[in-house]
């Protein structure tokens, strides 16, 4: 039934004959599309990262982009890794994978403040952001619990409880502090409930629940001298501030971006006389604001370049939840989509002003090692709900026919 | 096989099929959207934004230029400068709270491999704590100027580099900038005389010297870099954008190239330096319980250095880095023997015998003694007023001219001069009045600075020092508030006397002269009478070798000496130097004397509670290549035994190309 199922006897259900061809055949029921849209990110960030970055380290003009393709080529492997297992097996982890959610996103607490955000793990040569890899183990997690419950489905406890399991590692999350990432929390619970069928009306009481909250918080609470938060908290908060931990800077930050992107006009400026990026009007033009650099270099038909390859992705991303051969597989598919969806939005959307700023990546585009490999990762989960599907497609019929 | 039921294939049930299409949806109209707003932004008002990206116009990032080189007569590289990534700390963007501050410090004592241990920091004005070597540099930094950035390390290793460049939000106030560093190519090879570098001070961002500079400028502090400074200090670039109104940048990022500073050539030649450095080590090494010296060899004529040295020496390649305090006070310090303290200027000792050639000046000059005159040396010298001295070793000489008695170095028979030169007026006598004019007890004006100007003894002098003496055990004048001592050892109170200028004469006593000062007031007895300005300094050139400027001060001053007179002294001082008897003729035994006649002098100063101070001073009047040579070896014996075979070795080098042997001569004359 599956790679990994085979070894152990007891759930062969297949002919050992048909072994070799299925073998074979493994890489054949690869989705090509959905890892060329992601390699053809990659190249996009690489060029892009190439330009804006020549100058950030002396002496090593390629310091970003050979540490970026590295990243990627460790996520590509991982996508080969995964692709190769069975995702169902995840399911058995579930505890696990949300034991080591919620551990890593708290060991954060103790490590050293990094302008005054704690969301770091630092090891001797790299360091890894817990809420990243949090990401994919709320997906694989959630996922497993709301299948565990599949009979209940419709049970206002069943949503209560994803609900609450995502909201858990949401609010440890959300005072590192990286509102995004909590937010692409609460949206991975929200989708992952969409699809595994919760009814309209518990998915309209949550909107509605979420609405109340946000605006008691942030505009009703204030007003009436309710101070649920503190003032700086609040100031931090609202619109979804972000988390480039200086509010008096945000403003500024979004002129300087829509300058960029505006004066790409249609072809971009070029590497050369992007003075927006090269002069540093753009903070964190490696990361947070890569999507306004491409604007600005490459102009309208780099940004709408950028955009069509995830659009490409997400496509191939629909097909396979249409196609998953369980549940576990289509409930997976519906968090990853919403991770990508989520932060392609956000990111790009405050770039481009009509989204608040968040320090959320943009997947595979912004320089970063974790935010490229879990996006990956999330890609390899996607690769082997695809390659299960077409097996489990494949011995059907091939049992048909014999 | 039985399935559970989570694991069956889920068919695709209508109400999937829908949510999956409002998924579709969605996305879609979110595409929608992202391309419909940036068509607006790119295109539709594109024009707009590309005039607000040319109003963000310019951005200034200073890139230090490099200093210029500093080479010898004949081009050789004795200085250059290598780029090299420095860890600094900017004061102003650091961590405000202390907890914090110190946090970082740790975490970047880590990174860089630096002691995180507490050690003394004596901060100025703030009196010494104990800190860490990074906060002990920022608070020394700070304490003298608040706005700089701190130099942390400077040989950090490329990747340390690279991720505290990645992680700058991790260690705030922490950069890496460029910068250049000295390299000096030959290490200890006059190391004492180019001196140091380093950040523009606050006392000197207004001297005349350092216009130009800015606040964060590496500017000279010392020796050469301190003097010629304003040539070698190039101009600093900037990386910066100027964008004009279409938003095009109208030139190259880079606006303003750094320009590398001038090179300095200097009148040192390399070899005969190396020479005279080895010879003075042997010198030393041969005449324990020496460990210190200096020499000086020059141009008499016109005051070009041909070399100049100091022992111990240090590697002045160490100050390229942050000097830790243990570090800086190993070369502050006695039992170190002051490596960083150039001999050669900076210190002044009493010369011995080799003062003779002055006193001999002024006495004939003055009419005190003429060249007929004779002095009958038995070996005992009173001076009438009951003090009574001899030649060393009780040597009787028998009846002396002034030729014969430079060239044996009768003490009796100057002690006699200092006798009949003595003057109890304020100002001295005529041995003071020439000794003055010769340059003893001033600075030569030599263009290193840090000059020691010395002590020409005399009755105002004394007097000077007795009223020093009484205010400091009473507590007063300069020594206010310091309380009353029962003595200071400044003077003994005792008027000036006729043992003052017979001990003056023989260059003892209270004299105090620099080895460069006894080399120009050589120079003038050499060259007919002009004190000429010594000067290490030749020619500034373009960084790119065209002359720019001839570096030759004109001489001091001009003294009028009787050639007759003159004439006399040389040929005293040829006789000791090539004569039997003369006092250093063994140690130029075998020299060529028809072809560079050798005149020379030893000495031999006394000091209280140590060895006797060892010195010569020759020239060689060649048309061709004139050179004067002072030599001294703190504690190294009979100016014979020391000072005049190191002498010998660097006349050898200068005229023939090799130091040859060490031959220490046996004259015990002071």
């Amino acid at each position: 039934m599956s790679t990994v199922g085979r070894t152990t006897p007891i759930h062969t259900t297949e002919d050992p004959v048909a072994k070799p061809r299925r073998e074979r055949g493994m890489l054949f029921m690869f989705d090509p599309l959905l890892l060329l849209a992601a390699l053809g990110l990659v190249a996009c960030s690489l060029i892009t990262l190439k330009g804006a970055t020549r100058h950030a380290m002396p002496g090593h003009p390629l310091y970003y982009v050979e540490r970026q393709g590295i990243y990627a080529a460790i996520g590509v492997l991982f996508v080969l890794l995964l692709s190769r297992i069975d995702y169902s097996r995840l399911r058995e982890y579930r505890y696990g994978m949300y034991g080591l959610l919620i551990a890593l996103n708290i060991v954060v607490y103790g490590m050293p403040a990094i302008r005054g955000s704690r969301r770091w793990i630092p090891f001797p040569l790299f360091q890894i952001q817990s809420s990243e890899f949090g990401k994919i183990l709320l997906i694989a997690s959630l996922s497993a619990f709301l299948v565990n419950r599949a009979r209940r489905l419709t049970d206002w406890s069943t949503t209560a409880r994803i609900m609450l399991l995502a909201l858990i590692p949401a609010m440890i999350v959300i005072p590192q502090p990286d509102l995004g990432t909590g937010l692409v929390y609460v949206a991975v619970a929200f989708t992952v409930l969409f699809v595994g069928g919760t009814t309209w009306k518990q998915l309209t009481a949550l909107a509605a629940l979420f609405a109340v909250a946000v605006t008691f918080v942030l505009a009703i609470g204030p007003a009436v001298g309710v101070h649920v938060l503190k003032p700086y908290q609040v100031q931090r908060l609202t619109g979804f501030l972000n988390p480039s931990h200086d509010p008096r800077n945000q403003t500024y930050n979004i002129t300087e971006s829509l300058i960029a992107i505006g004066s790409g006009e249609k072809t971009g400026r070029g590497v050369a006389h992007a003075t927006q990026t090269n002069l540093h009007f753009l903070p964190e033009n490696q990361t947070d604001f890569v999507f306004a650099v491409v604007g600005e270099t490459y102009g309208f038909v780099g940004a709408a370049v950028v955009l069509s390859l995830y659009a490409l992705l997400i496509w191939r991303a629909l097909r396979i939840l249409t196609m998953s051969k369980n549940l576990y597989g289509s409930l997976i598919v519906g968090g990853v989509l919403a991770m990508l969806m989520f932060q392609v939005l956000v990111n790009v959307g405050m770039t481009i002003g009509i989204m608040p700023i968040t320090g959320v990546p943009l997947p595979l585009m912004s320089y970063g090692g974790s935010s490229v490999i879990v996006t990956f990762i999330a890609l390899g989960l996607l690769e082997s709900i695809h390659i299960q599907a077409r097996m489990t497609a494949a011995g059907k019929s091939r049992s048909l026919v014999s | 096989m039985i399935k559970l039921p989570e694991d069956r294939r889920l068919p695709m049930t209508p109400q999937l099929a829908l949510r999956v299409a409002i998924i579709g949806s969605f996305a879609l109209a979110m595409f929608a959207i992202l391309f419909f707003r940036l068509w607006y932004l790119q295109v539709l008002s594109g024009n707009q934004y590309v005039k607000q990206a040319s109003i963000n116009r310019v951005r200034n990032v200073s890139i230090p230029a490099e200093r210029g080189d500093i080479l010898d007569r004949d081009g050789n590289l004795l200085v250059d400068s290598i780029p090299a990534n420095a860890v600094q700390i900017v004061p102003s963007d650091l961590p405000k709270s202390g907890a914090a501050r110190r946090h970082m410090y740790r975490r970047l004592a880590g990174v860089l491999n630096m002691s995180t241990k507490r050690q003394k920091c004596p901060i100025d004005g703030r009196g010494v704590h104990r800190l860490a070597p990074i906060p002990c540099a920022v608070a020394q930094e700070q304490a003298q100027l608040p706005y700089a950035n701190v130099t942390v390390k400077t040989d950090a290793h490329q990747p340390v580099l690279w991720y505290l460049s990645e992680r700058q939000a991790q260690y705030p106030g922490v950069e890496v900038h460029q910068v250049w560093l000295r390299q000096y190519p030959h290490t200890t090879l006059a190391a004492q005389l180019f001196g140091t570098v380093g950040r523009l001070t606050a006392a000197e961002v207004h001297q005349r010297r350092f216009r130009g500079a800015s606040p964060n400028d590496v500017v000279g502090q010392s020796g050469l870099e301190w003097y010629y400074d304003r040539y070698l200090r190039g101009r600093d670039g900037a990386d910066r954008v100027q964008v004009n109104a279409l938003g095009q940048p109208s030139g190259e990022l880079r606006a303003r190239q750094p320009v590398k500073g001038h090179t300095l050539k200097l009148s040192l030649d390399l070899n005969l330096q190396k020479a005279g450095q080895t010879a003075l080590q042997e010198a030393i090494d041969s005449n324990p319980p020496a460990t210190a010296g200096a020499f000086v060899a020059m141009n008499p004529t016109n005051g070009e250095v041909y070399a100049m040295g100091s022992l111990p020496t240090f590697d002045p390649n160490i100050f390229a880095k942050p000097v830790s305090q243990s570090e800086y006070e190993k070369l502050n310090n006695a039992s170190s023997g002051f490596p960083l303290f150039n001999r050669a200027i900076q210190s002044a000792y009493p010369t011995g015998s080799t003062f003779k050639g002055i006193t001999s000046t002024a006495a004939l000059q003055s009419g005190v003694w003429n060249l007929s005159d004779i002095y009958d040396d038995t070996g005992v010298y009173n001076n009438g007023v009951g003090d009574q001295r001899h030649n060393a070793g009780h040597a009787s000489y028998g009846a002396l001219d002034l030729v014969q008695a430079i060239k044996v170095s009768s003490d009796d028979f100057f002690y006699n001069l200092g006798r009949l030169l003595n003057s109890d007026s304020l100002k001295g006598g005529a041995l003071q009045q020439w000794a003055h004019k010769f340059g003893i007890g001033r600075k030569t004006g030599v263009d290193l600075g840090g000059e020691n100007p010395g002590i020409l003894p005399s009755p105002q002098w004394r007097l000077d020092r007795d009223k020093l003496e009484k205010q400091c055990e009473n507590g007063t004048g300069p020594y206010k508030g310091h309380g009353k001592h029962t003595s200071c050892g400044i003077a003994d109170g005792r008027p000036w006397s006729v043992g003052d200028n017979e001990n003056l004469a023989v260059g003892q006593g209270d004299l105090e002269a620099t080895p460069l000062q006894l080399a120009d007031a050589y120079s003038a007895i050499e060259n007919g009478g002009t004190v000429v300005k010594p000067h290490v300094g030749l020619e500034i050139d373009s960084s790119d070798g065209t002359l720019l400027q001839k570096i030759s001060p004109p001489a001091s001053r001009h003294i009028k000496i009787s050639p007759t007179y003159l004439a006399a002294i040389h040929e005293g001082l040829h006789e000791a130097a090539s004569q039997s008897g003369g006092t250093s003729a063994d140690v130029f035994a075998g020299w060529p004397q028809s072809r560079y006649p050798v005149y020379g002098k030893t000495g031999t100063a006394q000091h209280d509670n140590q060895a006797d101070q060892s010195w010569y001073v020759c020239y060689v009047p060649d048309p061709n290549k004139p050179i004067l040579v002072v030599v001294t070896v703190e504690q190294g014996g009979f100016g014979a035994a020391a000072a005049a075979p190191a002498a010998r070795q660097i006349l050898s080098q200068w005229f023939f190309g090799n130091r040859g042997k060490f031959i220490a001569g046996s004259s015990k004359t002071l």
